[in-house]
């Protein structure tokens, strides 16, 4: 993704973690190599970092813009995250209203253009719209990011056929990001052909959040096999693998 | 003279720098940005760049999030 190679196929974020110290024990089992983190006002009593997390395990950060509702919010995150972070790279986050969390994609796509020309490395969360994504690769985001369904709702992929729409057509990487709730969900995002899947609350708000970040580690690297493998096609009658009579 | 200091409005002598009101809310060594009324202030200037009456000072850094 953008000219740089990982051996993980699986994001995470670092949201709705009960404790520090099981996100660390949950972002090493999952094996992920590049994990969001947002941007906030310091706290005085804050204790331990999410930053020192990451860089203790060399797991790359990738700073977001949730939060913000406008792409001049979202512009003026971005720089900030970029100068405390010292990454050009930014989950391009502009979300229409706090009850549904879903993208504005007028405001998605106006901020996603302007931080391209400033140099940024932009993957955009986006709706599971086949238009917008390709309009977000037009504009330079160097991979697109649609929802499987809306943040935290566990509801899996909604629309498959959107993401695979998305995938035909796609130059960059294709990144299915919110919504996803079990590891067969995490699955099924690679089956359909995308490249990697991004997740957090599915580990974070997990019963065992360890356990469950290995499982999606799993069930990533199992649905990009089976993709590659090529899925038998989908038959209405039986069809004997063993034939009766030579 | 009065300044604004990540939302709370607070007095601090004048001549304040942008460095002193970080190290007064971080000892972070790295992770920390800061907007002087909605601009970036790079690192580089934090020393040099003194607040004025009613400025606005945002001192941001990671936290778990996304």
């Amino acid at each position: 993704m953008a000219g740089h190679r990982f051996s993980s196929r699986l994001i995470t974020g670092t949201g709705g973690a009960p404790s520090l110290r099981i996100l660390e024990d949950a972002l090493t089992a999952s094996g992920t190599e590049l994990t969001t983190v947002a941007l906030r006002r310091v706290s005085p009593d804050a204790e331990g970092s999410v930053w020192d997390v990451l860089r203790r395990n060399g797991i790359r950060p990738l700073p977001n813009t949730s939060g913000c509702f406008t792409a001049g919010d979202a512009l003026r995150t971005a720089r900030l995250a970029r100068e405390a972070l010292e990454t050009d790279w930014i989950k391009l986050e502009v979300i229409a209203d706090e009850r549904t969390l879903l993208p504005d994609p007028v405001e998605l796509l106006d901020a996603a253009e302007r931080l391209v020309d400033e140099g940024f490395t932009v993957l955009p969360y986006t709706n599971d719209d086949p238009v917008l994504a390709r309009r977000l690769e037009q504009v330079g985001c160097a991979a697109v990011m649609p929802l499987g369904a809306p943040i935290g709702s566990g509801l899996g992929i909604r629309n498959p056929h959107n993401i695979e729409l998305i995938v035909e057509q796609a130059g960059v990487p294709v990144v299915v990001d919110a919504g996803i709730g079990t590891a067969s969900e995490a699955a099924l995002a690679m089956e359909l052909g995308c490249d990697a899947v991004m997740l957090a609350t599915a580990i974070t708000r997990a019963e065992d959040p360890v356990l469950m970040a290995g499982a999606m580690r799993d069930a990533v690297a199992a649905g990009r096999g089976a993709r590659r493998a090529g899925r038998i096609p989908v038959r209405r009658y039986a069809q004997a693998s063993s034939p009766a009579v030579d | 003279m009065d300044v604004i200091i990540n939302g709370e409005r607070r007095e601090v002598s004048p001549r304040t720098t942008v460095e002193e009101v970080v190290r007064s809310l971080t000892q972070a060594p790295g992770g920390v940005a800061v907007a002087l009324n909605d601009e970036v202030v790079p690192k580089a200037g934090w020393a040099t760049t003194r607040l004025g009456d009613d400025d606005r000072v945002d001192v941001l850094t990671a936290v778990q999030g996304g």
